[in-house]
């Protein structure tokens, strides 16, 4: 009999790989084996080896050794490391969540694009504010064009990572690229704003979607309240602050209303703080992105026995 | 014989959201031409958040920045023109865009504790050729000796003169002075340090003085305090005033005040006012830019704007941020509805 769940390794044993470990544990159709790192120091690789989970500081070649190999590994380490990994990972048919910024695969916003694309020998989960906000932009667009989307996400200072800090126009870029290929906007703006105050504030999105003043808004506020719930069953901590608000056009709105969507993002408090749910927010998207590859590669093997 | 002070002029930026970012093109040329001729040496345009500024959230601009630069290069004959850049709005992509339209110098600005997401754009900013100026924003949040070490991140990043940047002209004399003089300890001989107040508690000159007194040497402001806010220190104040304490800036007073008084005081729709909301930016330590978006959520939710400003200070809400105001609005008149 074949195993009945999917075999995981998660790569990167990281603050982010650690909270992933956290989610992926509950899962029932996903056995994480493997917590691969380079550090035989790691903090994360002694937690995992401390839960049974078999931790290595010898990175992918120990990993692709293992007589059994993984089914779905988790990137969790950074997008120069993820781009030399991810080739192997194809070579040995193991299906990659690419929680960094390479984009090797195309962009995974789990309640808007998948099943659709989880053929996909790797899928990489964007951005934090991209989790955040794309399907808010997919749940106006879907009712109404939008020819412009625009979002804020500010973010706890002690959340924002060294490679966020070194790199912050990889977010607002690739963030802005993600509203328009899956989010569905004619063009799209990101931005990133740090606050450092104490005690530190739980992550905040707001989108702003240029609309045609005659669109149904009713429809538009029904199609958000409802992706919002979509949202939830993955990210608890996600939810509005206020009714979407509508705005009539304004003289330098080029003809366009606007509607207005104002999101908090609490994590689940697993590994990383509850503020922290921009960071939440990948892992809980990722594990929810592993769930439904396990669901199918469990499937598979169904069919071939 | 005091040391020169360059005056510095951010009419064309920082008076962005006095105009609500409606400068047109023409604007543009008369005051560049203006303060030309006056002798200032360095003259900001961009959208008053900076590149990539013209947004829902912050408002968008009547005429694209880019053609907006353009033409302020155009004018100039001596002056170098400065573009403004916020690491997390504007990007590497944008500064080389404004590169290319000729701007020669870039300010790249961070909240005071955040320094180190500009290193990006300051390495980008050397390898371009530009003249380099770092702004710590909202700078009364730090306290001098912290506020000194984002400065030395900033310095080592490339960065040429780091300024103390009282955002919400919350800082009241040795505030800012001793902020400078942090400064200046801290970087010595590797970078200038500068000073740009704003007239939200009316201290924006006389914190100047000061900032120069404790080392500062490049110091900002705008024709007829046209800023965020109650306005910037007025660059023609600025002028008479170091004239007076005989400390050479190089622009010409009289050249400054005509053009204060005939080519910009006629183009602004709302003159610069320490009225009440803006003195409670001053007070509560608020991102004068916020302004003129109290204003609007105030009408648009039957909110006073004072009220959306003193609990923007509570939250303690940075540059940016400015959707936070909607959201406080909202929550305000749902307080009210609930009685």
């Amino acid at each position: 009999m074949s195993e009945a769940r999917a075999v995981a390794a998660i790569v990167g044993p990281g603050n982010i790989g650690t909270d992933l470990l956290a989610k992926l544990r509950r899962s029932e159709r996903i056995d994480v084996r493997y917590m691969v790192g380079v550090d035989p120091d790691s903090d994360g690789l002694a937690r995992a080896a401390k839960l049974g989970i078999e931790a290595s500081a010898e990175g992918v070649d120990w990993l692709l050794a293992q007589d059994t190999l993984p089914d779905l590994v988790f990137e969790a380490t950074s997008a120069k490391a993820h781009l030399a990994s991810a080739p192997r990972y194809a070579d040995a048919g193991i299906q990659a969540v690419d929680l960094t910024p390479a984009a090797v695969g195309p962009f995974t916003c789990p309640v808007v694009n998948l099943p659709a694309q989880l053929d996909a020998p790797n899928l990489n989960m964007i951005t934090c504010g991209g989790q955040a906000t794309i399907p808010i932009v997919h749940a106006v667009a879907s009712v109404t064009p939008v020819p412009y989307a625009e979002i804020v996400a500010s973010v706890s200072s002690r959340s924002a990572g060294p490679g966020t800090r070194a790199n912050i126009d990889e977010f607002t870029e690739t963030t802005a690229r993600g509203l328009e290929r899956v989010g569905g906007a004619g063009t799209g703006k990101a931005i990133i704003i740090i606050n450092p105050m104490e005690p530190p504030m739980i992550m905040r999105d707001t989108v702003f979607c240029a609309i045609d003043p005659d669109a149904d808004r009713d429809a538009v506020s029904e199609s958000v309240h409802r992706m919002v719930r979509d949202v939830q069953a993955y990210v608890p901590g996600y939810t509005l602050k206020a009714d979407p608000q509508f705005d009539d056009p304004r003289p330098d709105w080029n003809g366009r209303a606007r509607v207005a969507v104002f999101l908090e993002v609490a994590g689940n408090g697993d590994y990383l703080p509850t503020y922290a749910g921009n960071l939440d927010i990948m892992t809980a998207a990722a594990a929810q992105v592993g769930e439904l590859l396990a669901e199918r590669i469990i499937a598979g093997r169904a069919v071939r026995a | 014989m005091n040391e020169t002070v360059r005056l510095v002029d951010t009419t064309l930026r920082d008076g962005s959201h006095a105009m609500a970012h409606q400068f047109t093109e023409a604007h543009v040329r008369d005051t560049v031409r203006a303060l030309d001729a006056a002798g200032v040496s360095l003259i900001e345009v961009t959208h008053g958040d900076g590149l990539g500024g013209s947004t829902f959230n912050y408002g968008f601009s009547l005429v694209d920045e880019r053609t907006l630069i353009a033409a302020a290069v155009d004018e100039a004959t001596q002056a170098r023109i400065a573009v403004l850049l916020l690491p997390g709005l504007g990007t590497v992509t944008d500064l080389k865009a404004a590169a290319d339209l000729g701007a020669g110098a870039v300010r790249i600005a961070t909240h005071c504790t955040e320094a180190d997401v500009s290193i990006q754009h300051f390495t980008e900013a050397r390898k371009l050729g530009l003249e380099t100026v770092g702004f710590l924003m909202l700078a009364h949040m730090s306290e001098p000796e912290a506020l000194a070490k984002q400065a030395r991140i900033m310095v080592d990043a490339g960065c040429e003169c780091v300024y103390v940047v009282d955002s919400a002209g919350a800082l009241i004399l040795e505030d800012a002075s001793e902020r400078v003089a942090a400064l200046v300890a801290e970087v010595g001989e590797a970078a200038q340090v500068g000073y740009h107040g704003h007239q939200n508690l009316s201290f924006g000159v006389a914190n100047s003085v000061l900032a120069y007194r404790a080392g500062a040497r490049q110091i900002d402001g705008s024709l007829v305090a046209l800023g965020a806010g109650a306005g910037n220190s007025p660059t023609e104040v600025l002028a008479a005033a170091f004239e007076r304490l005989g400390i050479p800036t190089g622009v010409d007073k009289d050249v400054l005040m005509e053009a204060a008084e005939n080519v910009v005081k006629p183009y602004i729709t709302r003159l610069p006012v320490m009225d009440r909301s803006s003195i409670v930016q001053g007070f509560a330590g608020v991102y004068s830019s916020f302004l003129l978006h109290a204003e609007r959520a105030a009408q648009r939710y039957g909110v006073p704007a004072h009220e959306i400003l003193y609990r923007v200070g509570e939250r303690r809400y940075v540059g940016g941020q400015e959707d936070m105001i909607i959201d406080i609005a909202l929550q305000l008149a749902a307080e009210r509805a609930d009685g």
